[in-house]
């Protein structure tokens, strides 16, 4: 690989693409983009922030001029002294390392439940045939409806919930992965079966870097619904978990707690789909914009 | 119909037709009866309009699509002929995710065959193409011209007998279109593949090739072969030629005869 270095006399202002390890977003764009993406991206994330404090400074002002019952809703910096103390004791770390295991679990069995399904429906004609008319079927079923039912069948343990959460984020991972599987140009299979490529080296050399966009597209939307299914499935049955603590603490009046476990919520979402978001950068490095997710819930 | 003596006849089609099935339950007929001897080291260019069957052609020679009736044999004494054909689409079609050079070495990866020589030999096609300094940028970091010339040395690289090419060069303006078709001439005058180009440009078509095969659509039929006597190496130059100008119009007059007689 490294036989001439003198290659970029050309461009030394673009730097080379180590075989896409280092290739994010923005490698092989034109050198006037750094600029243009600083002037216009660095404002509206200030503007965001300015807005985000503005109403939190509102909503303070509005609790404390209003006399507004602490019951009802509490003043953010109640929910900020709640959110440090629970974070001290370790009440809502505790309880979050339950919902993030759940999470994870769930979320790793829907991945590899989807992606394996994809492949047999997308290769196997027959495959296909019998199984899709079931999935679009099952697909018009809320998922978070079953919720009960699997705390019936698998108690009120972990393994109902990561059942919720791998029900929950199966379905638009499957149908994104379908829709990737499928995405590759009938021209380009038939370039590499014109140098006379194998069917799994079509899905190997083709069809799986194809699907990638697409199946981080749906990852992006499994893995914040993961999070839904965990809350849901601790809400109708549990002892422990994020969603058991918002119930609890619901019961006891105590809402500024209430409030300090979602912002922890919010945090473990917004983590997870970051690690996706990245992830998905890093590995789909040649696409400069992300591929829509197919609509589902 | 033209004859190539048989001992040095690479490929050879006779009587082939295609029919296409219709959604109303009739046929259309995209070649009929169509013969031809392809010699070995000929460069031969397949014009006319769209629509005449002539990329049909070229895909029922590979292998991706099968004829109807009529037969394809190649010559002259291999059977296995898969890896004599290399294919250029209309499009570059290059794999988004490999640079520049893993995408010449699509072949060779395919066949477990990327040693010493083949990355060798693929720096050497870089230096040929004028993509030296591009080896390790990626597909969309170049211009279409440069995408189709890398997706050219992907079948080069595969090492075909015979290199069969799609309008190639249909999706480039003019000018990279005149550039790329001399650079074709030069890789192929090292060592005079046997070259099958199909494109709707009749004056490209005389440019580049030894015999322009001349098709009328609708039944997708082979008109006639008009032999092209131009000294090579041809230049652009050639062009202007009365010579040229006077084979250009006699398969422009084949073209509308038949379109007349419709």
């Amino acid at each position: 690989m490294s036989t001439n270095t003198e290659r970029h006399a050309a461009g030394p202002e673009t730097p080379a693409v180590p075989d896409g390890e280092t290739a994010s977003t923005g490698a092989p764009a034109s050198s006037d983009t750094p600029a243009r993406s600083r002037r216009r991206r660095v404002p509206e994330i200030t503007y965001s922030v300015l807005v985000f404090i503005g109403l939190l400074a509102v909503w303070q002002a509005v609790v404390d001029l209003f006399d507004v019952s602490s019951v009802l809703v509490p003043t953010p910096t109640a929910v900020v002294e709640s959110l440090i103390q629970g974070l001290r004791d370790g009440t809502l770390i505790t309880h979050a390392m339950v919902t993030l295991r759940e999470i994870l679990i769930g979320f790793g069995i829907a991945v590899g439940a989807a992606l394996t399904s994809a492949v047999l429906i997308t290769q196997f004609r027959t495959v296909e045939r019998v199984l899709f008319p079931l999935l679009i079927l099952t697909q018009t079923i809320p998922k978070v409806a079953m919720a009960p039912l699997l705390i019936v069948w698998f108690g009120i343990g972990i393994s109902s919930k990561v059942l919720t959460v791998a029900l929950i984020a199966f379905f638009p991972l499957l149908i994104n992965a379908i829709l990737g599987f499928r995405s590759a140009a009938v021209e380009q299979v038939e370039m590499l079966r014109s140098f006379g490529a194998s069917r799994v080296q079509v899905m190997r050399y083709l069809q799986i870097p194809s699907a990638l966009p697409h199946i981080f597209a749906g990852l992006e939307v499994a893995v914040i619904l993961s999070v839904t299914g965990a809350v849901v499935a601790e809400f109708v049955g549990s002892s422990e978990g994020l969603g058991y603590l918002i119930q609890a603490t619901n019961f006891t009046l105590d809402v500024a707690r209430t409030f300090a476990v979602i912002v922890v919520l919010s945090a473990v979402g917004i983590a997870l789909h970051a690690v996706v978001v990245r992830l998905g950068r890093w590995l789909v490095f040649w696409t400069a914009t992300p591929v829509d997710a197919a609509g589902e819930v | 119909m033209p004859t190539g003596t048989d001992t040095d006849c690479v490929i050879r089609l006779d009587s082939v037709s295609m029919l296409y099935p219709t959604k109303s339950g009739g046929a259309v007929r995209a070649l009929d009866d169509v013969s031809l001897s392809v010699r070995a080291g000929e460069f031969i260019s397949i014009v006319g309009p769209s629509g005449c069957g002539k990329s049909t052609l070229l895909r029922i020679i590979m292998g991706l699509s099968r004829q109807t009736s009529g037969r394809v044999t190649f010559g002259p004494s291999d059977d296995t002929h898969r890896n004599r054909l290399g294919m250029v689409f209309q499009q570059p079609l290059l794999l988004p995710w490999r640079t520049v050079r893993k995408n010449l070495l699509t072949s060779p990866d395919l066949h477990g065959a990327r040693d010493a020589a083949t990355r060798a030999k693929a720096d050497e096609l870089l230096v040929m193409l004028g993509l030296e300094e591009f080896g390790d940028r990626y597909p969309n970091e170049l211009s279409g011209g440069m995408q189709q010339r890398v997706g050219i040395g992907r079948a080069l690289m595969h090492d075909p007998r015979i290199l069969l090419m799609d309008e190639p060069f249909g999706a480039l303006d003019a000018m990279t279109r005149d550039q790329m078709g001399l650079d074709l001439l030069r890789i192929w005058d090292q060592d005079r593949k046997t070259v099958l180009f199909v494109t709707h440009s009749i004056p490209e078509a005389v440019l580049l090739a030894d015999r322009v095969v001349v098709m009328t659509p609708r039944p997708g039929r082979l008109a006639d072969v008009v032999d092209v006597g131009l000294p090579r190496p041809r230049r652009l130059e050639n062009i202007n030629t009365p010579e040229f100008g006077e084979i250009v119009l006699q398969i422009r007059k084949l073209l509308n005869s038949e379109h007349s007689a419709h």
